[in-house]
């Protein structure tokens, strides 16, 4: 037998042995002696809930190991007509879409009841019934606007500090990339904090936190790898200088962009769950929070020449994914999507901070770096700005 | 960040609302008018979908029967035998046995239900003033329960005290006088008194005076209901179990016939259930123990193990509904019709 035959076996075997014992429990009564005449394990998560015309349309998910099936609908204590597609009982991980045909009323709350044949209830409460916006020219261009207020125009605010940056000597130098740095810690603390509150909204099966963690450390390192590609890509003599900084840059833009992104979700869905009544305060306190952004952007760039088309080109890519993600968060919401997206965000900033940390520090010892002044003052002024512009927010 | 999915959010946001002041708030009534015609089409759509099996537990026959009238001939005696005595009373011995049994109580909900003889509720007992019932009671289920009856009786008969409890296996013979005269009822009163009786375990118990009350379409309604996931707050309330089954099977009366209403509450969990007729008014004879009453309204409420007999005329054919005022039991399966027929 040759050698790498004999490796595929090693590894081989104690799957099929793996394969073996998993089908004996299956095969045995062991499963059934477990169980007995324990009612079955039910649960159900609520996935998506819109109001229309037509009434309330449901989608559930069968987050539990046995199948529900759906026997009645009540809306506010009462039993109501409904539909369900596909028909019949949910096995674990499939979900239904119900129509309820209900005279929801503007503004006010409604409670939802599922009962399954076993008697367990599923509660959901709209708490204040707005019709959920449908993909239409007026809302995308809602939206879009939103979108262009709270990520797009507030970044490129930011970048007119460039021409200042270029003027700081060594000190001011530090100082403002530790502002960066700062400023880089609280959204992602933020990110993170608003992608495991999503993680709770998560059906259970899909394991809300781990999932997080998994794409947060996926996006980190990807985006690593991009970063250590793309300064590879043109290493020749004198620009290799400008090219690192300008790939920083980018990364911050793309971290940044990725924060936003996560937060156009977060608006979309606000909207769409009829609390755009925040409005005027949420939009005003977005910009006056998102303009630091711009800042993070250029302050690598400040030691290099950029022209004007490439810095209009690090805000797009920092704002505009507000606007999509504004967009999809309006229409398609879902918590699931909303912690994979928050923990990509979440793993690019992380990387974007250790990444202009390392470039900053250069030469020097990182903890005398972190303790002189410039930095200290930094950091903290970063982190302060963000936490006092984000209690406009609230 | 930002979204406000909080409650406490949308409670600012009603705060920043309200600073629009009046003109905003107009508008948004206004609105919601313009939007409401079209879901306004969808609301007859009350009521469960579906029906269930009436197999095993058929409402409108448990509605118009009892001493096991809705069997016939030799399964009819398995359960009930009337023996003529010399004093011109009757013998009745029933056979009455507590099993656990799940049941359909809305269709395709189950309910895991302790039962009298499978059913809930139990068979109704009828008997006359001065009769003699004698209940052979076996414990086929899987705790201790007894019979405890409303009526005259001595302290050893009355299934309630903690040596009066019948454990699983085991079996007791009740017998008493049926009086007063009067509409009662049946219930197990082992404890957790609660429990036992929202498992399912009551019954009707009707005695008829010795005059008989005039001929009539007699039937019986226990209000009741179900706590299916078990948090101290019902799920489902009906008539005789299955909620809205006389919505889709309205009752058959016929115009100017007196239609006699035995109805009983045993709803546990909420304090009152009462019963409300459309379009017309009854006469309201109290637990039955009189033969006269002043009392004639649409609408009466009775609290839990409490009863009445209803007697009214249908002047009018058509479909009359008929529920509990509390709107939302009415809308939670406790909801009817009758229809009547010229």
């Amino acid at each position: 037998m040759s050698a790498p035959a004999g490796r595929w076996l090693l590894a081989l075997l104690p799957l099929v042995l793996l394969g073996a014992l998993l089908l004996l429990i299956v095969r045995s009564d062991l499963t059934e002696a477990i169980q007995g005449d324990a009612p079955p394990v039910e649960e159900l998560s609520f996935e998506r809930v819109r109001l229309g015309d037509a009434g309330i349309e449901l989608t559930v998910l069968n987050d539990g190991p046995d199948p529900v099936t759906i026997a009645q609908v009540m809306v506010d204590e009462a039993y109501w007509s409904f539909e369900q597609t596909p028909a019949g009982p949910l096995s674990h991980l499939e979900s239904a879409l119900l129509t309820v045909p209900y005279p929801w009323v503007d503004g006010e709350l409604h409670e939802i009841v599922l009962i399954s044949a076993s008697g367990v209830t599923f509660d959901h409460e709209i708490e204040v019934a707005v019709a959920t916006p449908r993909p239409s020219a007026r809302f995308f261009g809602i939206f879009a606007l939103i979108g262009l207020y709270v990520g797009v125009l507030p970044v490129a605010i930011g970048l007119l500090w460039y021409p200042l940056m270029r003027t700081l000597g060594r000190s001011g130098y530090d100082f403002v990339l530790a502002l960066t740095v700062g400023l880089l810690l609280f959204l992602l603390i933020d990110t993170a904090h608003e992608g495991l509150e999503a993680a709770a909204a998560v059906a259970h099966s899909y394991q809300g936190v781990s999932l997080f963690a998994l794409v947060a450390l996926l996006a980190y390192l990807i985006i690593e790898g991009v970063g250590a590609w793309l300064r590879g890509r043109r290493p020749s003599g004198d620009r290799e200088a400008g090219t690192a900084a300008w790939v920083t840059a980018l990364l911050v833009a793309l971290g940044i962009g990725l924060h936003n992104f996560g937060e156009g979700l977060a608006i979309g869905a606000a909207f769409a769950l009829g609390e755009a009544a925040l409005g005027a305060l949420l939009i005003l306190g977005f910009t006056l929070h998102n303009t630091t952004e711009g800042l993070a952007i250029v302050a690598p760039l400040a030691k290099t020449r950029t022209g004007i088309t490439r810095l209009f080109g690090l805000g797009l890519l920092a704002g505009a994914p507000t606007i999509v993600g504004a967009w999809i968060g309006g229409f398609v919401y879902s918590p699931f999507w909303s912690v994979v997206f928050l923990a990509i965000g979440a793993g690019a900033i992380a990387q974007v901070v250790v990444q202009i940390t390392r470039s900053v520090a250069g030469e020097r010892e990182l903890g005398t770096f972190l303790r002189s002044r410039p930095v200290l003052g930094g950091l903290v002024a970063g982190f302060g700005v963000m936490y006092l512009t984000g209690m406009l927010v609230g | 960040m930002k979204k406000p999915l909080s409650r406490r959010s949308i409670l600012q946001a009603a705060g920043i609302t309200s600073l629009a002041g009046v003109g905003g708030l107009a508008g948004r009534s206004l609105a919601s008018r313009v939007g409401a015609p079209e879901r306004m089409a969808h609301s007859h759509a009350m009521g469960v979908v579906g029906s269930v099996d009436t197999e095993i537990f058929h409402p409108g026959h448990f509605l118009e029967s009892w001493n096991f009238s809705d069997l016939d001939g030799a399964e009819r005696d398995a359960y009930y035998r009337e023996t003529p005595q010399a004093d011109g009373t009757t013998l009745r011995e029933y056979e009455l046995y507590a099993v656990d049994r799940e049941i359909e109580i809305a269709p395709g909900v189950y309910f895991p239900a302790w039962t009298y003889n499978g059913q809930v509720p139990g068979p109704t007992l009828r008997a006359t003033e001065g009769d003699t019932i004698r209940i052979h009671f076996v414990n086929q289920g899987t705790h201790p329960h007894t019979i405890h009856f409303h009526g005259w009786h001595s302290p050893g008969m009355d299934g309630s005290l903690p040596e009066h409890q019948v454990m699983p296996g085991a079996e007791f013979l009740y017998e008493f006088k049926a009086e007063p005269f009067g509409l009662h009822l049946y219930h197990c009163h082992a404890i957790p008194l609660k429990r036992h009786i929202h498992k399912g375990l009551y019954g009707t118990f009707i005695v008829d005076p010795k005059e008989p009350r005039p001929p009539a379409h007699e039937m019986v309604m226990v209000m009741n209901a179900f706590d299916t996931n078990f948090d101290g707050d019902n799920e489902v309330y009906a008539v005789n179990t299955v909620a809205h089954y006389h919505m889709a099977e309205p009752i058959r009366v016929e115009v100017d016939q007196v239609v006699r209403i035995y109805l009983v509450n045993l709803t546990e969990f909420d304090p009152i259930n009462s019963f409300h007729l459309h379009a017309m008014f009854f006469d309201v004879y109290r637990t039955g123990t009189r033969l006269t009453t002043e009392e004639v309204t649409d609408t009466l409420m009775l609290c839990q193990g409490e009863r009445a007999i209803l007697e009214t005329r249908f002047r009018y054919p058509g479909k009359f509904m008929f529920h509990a005022h509390q709107s939302e039991f009415a809308e939670l399966g406790w909801m009817g019709l009758f229809e009547a027929i010229a």
